[in-house]
């Protein structure tokens, strides 16, 4: 089978001048701008909701809504819902390091003057 | 992974490339492309060390990023009534519309690494022009706000002024005032924003000037012949700037409108 390179083909679908993305899964413009739309819908919600006096509420459904931006960005602008297992095991590896540190860290802080105050 | 083109000078042109003699095996073929580098047994296991790498970087910029985040979260709760009044000195509508003008310039970004994967020259480079361009409007609006921080003297150091938070009456404000020692604390907070913000800043500086490398390179064809590792990670490393912004937004400017009595 001999193969003639074909630079004008763009969709490559037989992975013949393009190999590297061999079942390599493209999110399409569409997707794209339907996640852009989403996290701008979610900033306008996120400075909304910041002029309501929602008591404690407030810091809370401001970094929800900012996790669910971050998340979005990660899994589809990053194109990480595509991505092996390995990838995707290492970024929740980082990130739960990530909270264990804050969490020991905290507990330090929290309980230098436990009962003092 | 990139300079494997620079280096040895391959160009797109593909008149430069011998007609296609893959070394054949029995049950499958590899077309052997300039990029794939040798050690990699397919191009696809290429691809994923390249993300995988570059993922190790993005975790330990999450790290770089998790000490400023935790000093905030500390200094929060310890000079809770000074970051309270510090943070409301800044402008949520600036903020907001940063926020936006940021996930534009990622939303261009990500079409990019599109625009290469379907091999679309022109498109690629117009998406990194894009993207650039939102992301000076970014730095533009930031420089303003930090000149304003600057004129009303809330930048740490000798020059900083608690006038403001001694005596908010005096300026208009509606805040309770803070006792003396409680105000200087609010130098922490302003440090914290000028150290975050502009550790943001300084990345997205990086940033840009690896777009303007490249958008050049993307414009001579590099990217659009298959060879799309440096865009895809440049990518990521734009969209992870974008998620720090992300939770700075809503941290420095908005979760403390309104302050548990």
């Amino acid at each position: 089978m001999a193969h003639q390179v074909v630079h004008t083909d763009a969709n490559d679908p037989q992975n013949i001048t393009n190999p590297e993305h061999a079942e390599h899964r493209l999110i399409t413009p569409l997707q794209y701008s339907l996640v852009y739309v989403a996290l701008l819908i979610f900033t306008g919600a996120t400075v909304g909701a910041a002029y309501v006096d929602l008591g404690w509420a407030n810091p809370v459904i401001a970094l929800g809504i900012a996790t669910i931006k971050g998340v979005l960005v990660i899994l589809f602008f990053m194109h990480v819902v595509f991505q092996s297992r390995l990838i995707k095991m290492t970024i929740a590896a980082g990130f739960f390091i990530f909270f264990v540190l804050i969490t020991m860290t905290l507990s330090d802080y929290v309980s230098r003057s436990w009962g003092l105050w | 992974m990139d300079n494997a083109i620079t280096s040895t000078g391959m160009t797109t042109d593909p008149t430069l490339y011998p007609p296609y003699t893959p070394a054949v095996h029995e049950e499958h073929e590899h077309a052997v492309l300039p990029q794939h580098r040798h050690h990699f047994e397919t191009e696809e296991q290429q691809r994923e060390a390249g993300s995988f790498g570059m993922w190790l970087f993005l975790l330990t910029e999450i790290m770089f990023f998790g000490g400023m985040f935790f000093a905030y979260l500390l200094y929060r709760n310890w000079y809770y009534e000074a970051f309270v009044v510090a943070s409301n000195q800044l402008s949520v509508p600036l903020g907001a519309v940063n926020t936006a003008i940021l996930i534009t310039s990622g939303f261009c970004m990500a079409l990019g690494v599109w625009a290469a994967e379907v091999r679309q020259k022109g498109l690629l480079v117009v998406m990194l022009l894009l993207t650039t361009f939102f992301g000076f409007i970014f730095l533009g609006v930031k420089a303003d706000e930090y000149h304003e921080k600057y004129e009303k003297h809330h930048i740490p150091g000798a020059s900083f002024s608690t006038a403001m938070f001694v005596n908010p009456a005096a300026y208009g404000l509606k805040e309770d005032p803070l006792s003396p020692d409680m105000a200087q604390k609010t130098q922490i907070f302003f440090f914290l924003y000028f150290a975050m913000t502009g550790m943001h800043a300084l990345h997205m500086i990086i940033g840009i000037g690896i777009l303007a490398w490249l958008t050049l390179r993307a414009h001579r064809g590099d990217f659009t012949s298959g060879y799309v590792a440096p865009i895809e990670n440049f990518g990521l490393y734009w969209h992870f700037v974008d998620i720090v912004w992300i939770f700075l937004f809503p941290l420095l400017y908005l979760i403390n409108r309104h302050p548990l009595k």
